[in-house]
């Protein structure tokens, strides 16, 4: 009999099922490799599992018995364990008070008080079984991120964890720090525990995994112990479908005219030597894993973090002081990754949100007053050309706006300024399909007009859907680069995943592959 | 359903409709001030008459002005506790220029722009190190100005010593108590002055570049910085508006009392941040008006002179104020909460 078993889980968001029944099962001292694109169900399923969420319809069985968490505590009190992507660490604690905050050990049972003696002979114990030799009394501010990682998996182990799933748990390791949590796991699969991974390193998965099972579009479409997955078949599993419905034609070919022209930019630790060119017409993709690079090159190019060495030059003018002003005003615009975060005011209207970034475009010479009737129909203008949906096109707020709608405004706040040279970070991540295929047409409409794209984005999909070429960031340099024509989501990978065999690397995850 | 629950059912839902009107209505502390006077009148009737009404006006003036400069910083997500300093500091400067007991132009037909000029240039002064403080050294504007304060009201007193043997500098020239003192047109001198600072706060702040950008770096500084927005200048331009404006209603309150002295508006620091908040501005940026900060002290100043006239202690007196600004927090925190309901 299975230690845990899964059938047909089934979930709903909003009327729109993300999980068409997934099934599948685990055995005691088993790792279960689960892969997938973003989207695919993975988190979901982990979710249901770990108590985060209620699932719709299916069920679970633990050790024969029906398992029905209501929360998370819940789950973690059937043997469940959930190691987050995002550690659940009180950085300002000691490791020890970390590890017993959900249930403190207190004198003489129920006094109000912590027996610490107890509580620093059972985090010792803990501690060795993940091999960390660090007293339970050091702030768990002060360790590295994969002995954070040791931590929550001591955590686990000290509620008796039967199943413990790990979500993307090498994302922030180096990749000596990932071969001692591999080592762990060994040791904690010997010893019974059963563990779900999940990752986007399938070579990782390859290596540690003695199951696969791949999600794709919320149902399970493949797997097999590991010894006959190879990645090949992982990958093909993974995408599974054609693209070109996925994309809109592209009504333009690139020039030769180059509008942005990067010159052995370098940053130390972040990037190295960069040499690119943009042409007008053209979308230029930037491909690569979590951590390799792409954002941080395109905050430096944008003027938002300094670089050493090296020059940045739009139209033939080099950008003497990089700053966001001067680079907008030499005509770049930049459409960040953090939507929330960096690119809108939610509490602000659309026509404020759209405005920002032009206000000097539209204010008298003298006083500076802002001209409000020229502002308010460029800004209805702009609205209307980005299709932008919402109650109030002028006066909604921004967060009363869909994921798709909201980044529609952002993209409208850039192109009230015309730019030549736009810098677009994710600019699909976390959009509705429908969203996506308006602003993938936003951007060929843009190039068309002579404009320059650099796009960066995780799903490899859309790179290849989209872009007239791809460059591929490994380590914070350039590693490869593709026309159109010559685009394999391979050996695109293959470059993005490359492992350089000296210095301390970071871990290399893919976010997204395929 | 019956009839008369379907009759229930529409008069409760226009019931919340005007509760909701009501609720986000600019002018709802307007009304609750109108209210507020209407509901004291049979206790103290004397509240209607002209001259309690034009003392109720005379004291909103300085008090506006400062709660003004105080409505830009609040709405970059700041907070300027050192206005009372200035204003303290501001006087007993702009006094030592002018007075007729050896001030530095004692006499001179220049001494009172002179002196203006000078506690205006304090209160630009201290704001511009508040700011400088702030956007250059990235400390937190709660301690950069409760340390100003601190240091502004010890100075302002430490200052008098060289002046005068007494707690304040008096004899200022005649030219300048009748400035703060006449009219034109029959409207004091004073009204049209904090009139002018109003008028221009709102233009700045709703139809200039400079106030939209004070709001976007309230509402989301990285926002703002990403799109252009030179962050760090448009908080410093609130601090200088904050710093200038307390040092005009030293001004004015230097001009009624007719002495610089350092411990003017030492108790006011509470009433300006709390008019401010109760007219709707919000502690975490990004909203906030001109307007809505004059019913703000509107209110305050209702409050605090009817509770005067009803002879009640000092301690009551602070009790029932603390009490109002805490429910008009409550009521900001219910607004909100209604906001994203909806």
């Amino acid at each position: 009999m299975a230690l845990l078993e899964c059938e047909n889980l089934r979930k709903s968001f909003f009327g729109v099922e993300v999980l068409h029944g997934v099934s599948f099962s685990l055995d005691r001292g088993r790792v279960l490799g689960l892969v997938g694109e973003n989207g695919s169900g993975k988190s979901t399923t982990m979710n249901i599992l770990g108590g985060v969420l209620p699932r719709d319809g299916g069920r679970i069985r633990l050790e024969g018995a029906e398992f029905d968490p209501r929360g998370p505590k819940d789950a973690l009190a059937g043997g469940i364990a959930f190691i987050h992507q995002e550690l659940n660490l009180f950085e300002n604690l000691s490791i020890e008070e970390n590890l017993f905050i959900t249930g403190f050990p207190r004198l003489g049972g129920a006094l109000p008080f912590i027996n610490r003696g107890r509580m620093r002979r059972r985090a010792r114990e803990l501690l060795e079984q993940v091999d960390i030799r660090h007293p339970p009394g050091t702030p768990v501010g002060s360790l590295s991120q994969g002995e954070r990682q040791l931590v929550e998996i001591a955590k686990a182990l000290s509620v008796d964890a039967k199943v413990i799933i790990f979500d993307e748990p090498t994302t922030s390791l180096t990749r000596r720090e990932a071969d001692r949590l591999f080592g762990i796991i060994e040791r904690l699969r010997r010893r019974g525990i059963a563990m779900i991974y999940i990752s986007h390193v399938l070579a990782d998965v390859t290596r540690i995994c003695d199951d696969i099972t791949v999600l794709r579009d919320g149902a399970v479409v493949g797997g097999g112990p590991a010894a006959q997955m190879p990645t090949e078949r992982m990958i093909s599993l993974m995408v599974g479908r054609t693209l070109d419905q996925l994309f809109p034609e592209r009504t333009c070919t690139p020039t030769a005219t180059p509008v942005l022209e990067v010159r052995g930019v370098s940053q130390p630790g972040v990037v190295h030597e960069i040499d690119l060119t943009l042409h007008a017409g053209e979308v230029l993709g930037i491909a690569g894993l979590m951590g390799a690079g792409r954002s941080e090159l395109a905050r430096i190019l944008f003027g938002l973090d300094s670089f050493h060495g090296g020059t940045i030059a739009v139209d033939g003018t080099v950008i003497e002081k990089p700053s966001p002003r001067t680079c907008m005003e030499h005509g770049m615009a930049f459409l960040t990754e953090d939507r929330r975060g960096e690119g809108l005011m939610m509490h602000a209207t659309i026509t404020d949100n759209i405005a920002l970034a032009s206000l000097d475009e539209y204010a008298s010479p003298w006083a500076r007053f802002i001209e409000r009737t020229r502002l308010g129909d460029e800004v209805g203008r702009i609205g209307q050309k980005v299709r932008l949906r919402a109650a109030d096109p002028v006066a909604a707020l921004a967060r009363s706006l869909s994921g798709g709608n909201q980044q529609k405004v952002v993209l409208a706040k850039w192109l009230l300024r015309n730019p030549k040279v736009f810098i677009l970070d994710e600019p699909t991540r976390g959009i509705d399909v429908g969203a996506k295929f308006e602003i993938y047409k936003i951007i060929d409409t843009l190039v068309a007009g002579g404009a320059g794209v650099l796009m960066i984005s995780s799903e490899m999909e859309e790179l290849m859907g989209l872009c007239d070429r791809i460059l591929v960031m490994n380590h914070g340099e350039i590693q490869a680069e593709y026309s159109r024509g010559e685009f394999d989501s391979g050996r695109i990978l293959e470059a993005a995943m490359k492992r350089k065999t000296s210095a301390a690397a970071p871990g290399a995850i893919a976010e997204k592959v395929a | 359903m019956t009839a008369t629950s379907l009759e229930t059912e529409a008069r409760s839902s226009g019931m919340r409709r005007f509760v909701r009107r009501v609720l986000f209505s600019e002018y709802l502390v307007l009304w609750l001030s109108v209210l507020y006077f209407l509901a004291v009148l049979p206790f103290v009737p004397q509240m209607a008459s002209v001259e309690v009404l034009r003392n109720i006006l005379s004291d909103m003036l300085p008090l506006l002005v400062v709660a003004i400069g105080q409505t830009f910083v609040l709405i970059v997500a700041g907070i300027d506790l050192s206005v009372t300093s200035i204003i303290a500091m501001a006087s007993v400067v702009g006094a030592s220029v002018m007075t007729g007991d050896g001030g530095y132009l004692a006499g001179s037909p220049l001494a009172v722009p002179a002196a203006m000029l000078a506690m205006v240039t304090v209160g630009l002064a201290i704001g511009a190190f508040n700011g400088f403080c702030i956007t250059r050294l990235g400390m937190p504007p709660f301690i950069v100005t409760l340390t100003t304060m601190m240091f502004f009201s010890g100075a302002a007193i430490w200052f008098t010593t060289f002046h005068t043997t007494t707690s304040s500098i008096a004899n200022l020239p005649h030219g300048f108590v009748v400035l703060g003192q006449g009219n034109i047109g029959g409207v004091p001198n004073s009204l049209w002055v904090v009139l002018a600072v109003g008028i221009l706060a709102h233009i700045v702040l709703a139809r200039t570049v400079l106030g939209r950008r004070l709001y976007a770096c309230g509402q989301n500084r990285r926002a703002a910085a990403v799109s252009g927005v030179p962050v760090r200048k448009v908080i410093a331009a609130a601090f200088l508006i904050s710093g200038a404006c307390a040092a005009v209603a030293s001004i004015l309150y230097t001009g009624r009392l007719q002495t610089g002295t350092p411990i003017l508006g030492q108790t006011i620091l509470l009433d300006i941040i709390g008019a401010v908040v109760i007219g709707g501005t919000s502690l975490f940026g990004g909203k906030g008006k001109v307007v809505w900060t004059v019913f703000g002290v509107l209110f305050l100043v209702l409050i605090d002179t009817s509770l005067k006239m009803l002879g009640l202690s000092l301690f009551s007196v602070f009790a029932i104020k603390g009490a109002v600004i805490l429910l008009a927090a409550v009521i900001d925190a219910v607004r909100t909460r209604f906001a994203a309901r909806i």
